[in-house]
């Protein structure tokens, strides 16, 4: 029997936030299978599970906050998946959890409900739609069996199934739910379903509109406080605990833009790269080439890392930061790396990213060239030793072979950790970005 | 495309590539990717999006035109058959 736990999503991450079950007991699931929404502080990830097997019980409910490493699903990994789809009944038993996994749910229970029911019972309740005050219990003591509740009449409204981030578009833009058709996992009703939803209003809505003047963009007052308060730890922490040094230098961008112009030309959109992929790619390379600043801080000593997970940090419309990682980002071909970049982004300000994104990046790049910007001088994210800033790329007079001209260019800089390495080491890594920019045809 | 045609398809993209963005409530010359936030990933799916309702191949030369509505709406204009 194997348990998927609460995961540790972040260096920084104590405790999550069930949001909502993707399977349900009886559902097979695969290692690598999307099984639970979870909200942190900072985000709400779609977390994969580790076992294959057979979910056999699910012991947290959803809306209930639990550490990490708390357990919140059992896996009967000894049973082969049934050979019939949509096995909805556990194939043993579900074992009632022992009192001290009880979940502290996020809603107070009522007398009824805690006396008489326990975490799964309750869960199907909710799942079914049944209130359990009207059930009637059949075990010893009066208490409500799963029997019970699956006799129970039930009500017809079933439970409506939504992302998060597709109840709050909703809510925000005044699109009911319950007419939504879901094209998600089991029905799920998805942003984008509600975005379609929208959008289909809009012609037939589009006059009687307030006269008040509205803000063109939606004000960070509505991301959540939660997520400010996650930052505002992990950077005082950083910046308390960190010897931090700075670098900058500035890199002549005329052989990458014109590589890069060259490379769009004729293709569609959706296989045109971005100067930003550039850089990142040259990034990833250099940690390769300067191990000393591509890894961890842990128990005192530098822990070089295997492979270069590069976090990406990506401002967050409405507020807030979130930096996932981009996994092998030093070998993957640029193309691959520019469509890898496109998706994690949008995922991440979509607010579905994934378990394995969020852990451990080695080394995290920020780049505010896009807010205009020309040098961003960041604080790294412990356990992590240095941080790469990426400012705009700006056409600026140079000088080459002692005539004065105009290139893109743009400043890279970087904040490393004086515990892990030194200035000279720092400057080599600068150097090699700059190096491998110049050279664009070998990223 | 006509004009008109074309500026409520650029503000119908615009609302699609950056939620929570009111593209009704920019003026007709301001940069919106400035305005928006838009970041350099955010700009590439506006114009994946805006080739593919248009058929038009927009080449990286042509964006410093599609900053604006106005920009975006003349572009497209001039550059699709009158329908």
């Amino acid at each position: 029997m194997a348990e998927f736990t609460m995961p540790s999503l972040g260096a920084d991450m104590e405790e999550g936030t069930l949001v909502e079950w993707l399977v349900s007991p009886g559902e097979t699931v695969t290692k690598g299978d999307v099984v639970a929404v979870v909200e942190t502080a900072k985000s709400t990830i779609e977390v994969e599970c580790f076992d294959s097997g057979t979910i056999s019980a699910l012991l947290v409910e959803p809306g209930t906050t639990v550490p990490v490493g708390t357990p919140m699903a059992s896996i009967d990994s000894a049973v082969a998946p049934p050979a019939r789809p949509a096995a909805k009944q556990p194939v043993t038993p579900a074992p009632a959890p022992p009192p001290d996994l009880q979940p502290v749910p996020g809603r107070p229970l009522t007398r009824t409900e805690r006396a008489v029911s326990t975490p799964l019972v309750r869960h199907l309740a909710e799942e079914k739609g049944i209130d359990l005050s009207t059930v009637h219990g059949s075990g010893r003591g009066g208490r409500i069996t799963r029997s019970d509740v699956e006799h129970a009449p039930t009500e017809p409204p079933p439970r409506l199934r939504a992302s998060p981030l597709a109840r709050r578009l909703a809510q925000s833009m005044g699109v009911d739910l319950g007419g939504l058709r879901g094209t998600g996992r089991n029905g799920t009703i998805r942003a984008d379903d509600v975005r379609a939803a929208a959008v289909d209003h809009l012609p037939r809505e589009a006059e009687p509109r307030e006269p008040v003047e509205k803000p063109v963009l939606a004000s960070p007052a509505e991301s959540a406080p939660g997520a400010r308060a996650a930052i505002a730890a992990l950077m005082t922490r950083a910046k308390r605990e960190i010897p931090h040094y700075y670098l900058s230098t500035k890199v002549d961008l005329a052989a990458a833009m014109a590589w890069m112009r060259d490379q769009n030309t004729g293709r569609p959109v959706a296989q045109r790269l971005v100067p930003v992929a550039l850089l990142l790619k040259a990034v990833a390379l250099a940690a390769r080439q300067v191990p000393e600043l591509n890894g961890h801080w842990k128990d005192d000593a530098f822990v070089p890392a295997n492979g270069v997970r590069l976090g990406i940090a990506v401002s967050l419309r409405g507020g807030g930061l979130t930096a996932p990682a981009l996994a092998d980002a030093d070998t993957m071909p640029l193309p691959e790396l520019m469509a890898a970049l496109r998706d994690l982004v949008s995922r991440a300000r979509g607010g579905r990213l994934r378990a394995s994104e969020t852990t451990d990046p080695t080394l995290t790049v920020t780049n505010l060239g896009d807010q205009g910007v020309e040098a961003v001088f960041g604080v790294i994210y412990p356990p992590q030793v240095a941080l790469v800033g990426l400012g705009r790329v700006i056409e600026q007079p140079v000088a080459v072979n002692g005539m004065l001209t105009v290139h893109p260019t743009v400043t890279a800089t970087l904040s490393a950790d004086h515990r892990a390495s030194d200035g000279a080491t720092g400057a080599r890594f600068l150097t090699a970005i700059e190096r491998l920019l110049q050279r664009p045809e070998d990223l | 495309m006509n004009r008109d045609a074309a500026l409520e398809l650029i503000k119908e993209v615009l609302a699609d590539v950056v939620p929570g963005a009111d593209p009704t409530a920019l003026s007709p010359e301001e940069n919106f990717r400035d305005t928006l936030e838009m970041d350099s990933l955010d700009f590439l799916n506006l114009v994946e999006a805006l080739s593919g309702r248009t058929g038009l191949p927009l080449p990286e030369a042509d964006y410093p035109s599609l900053n604006t509505l106005n920009g975006c709406a003349d572009y497209i204009a001039s550059h699709t058959s009158p329908a």
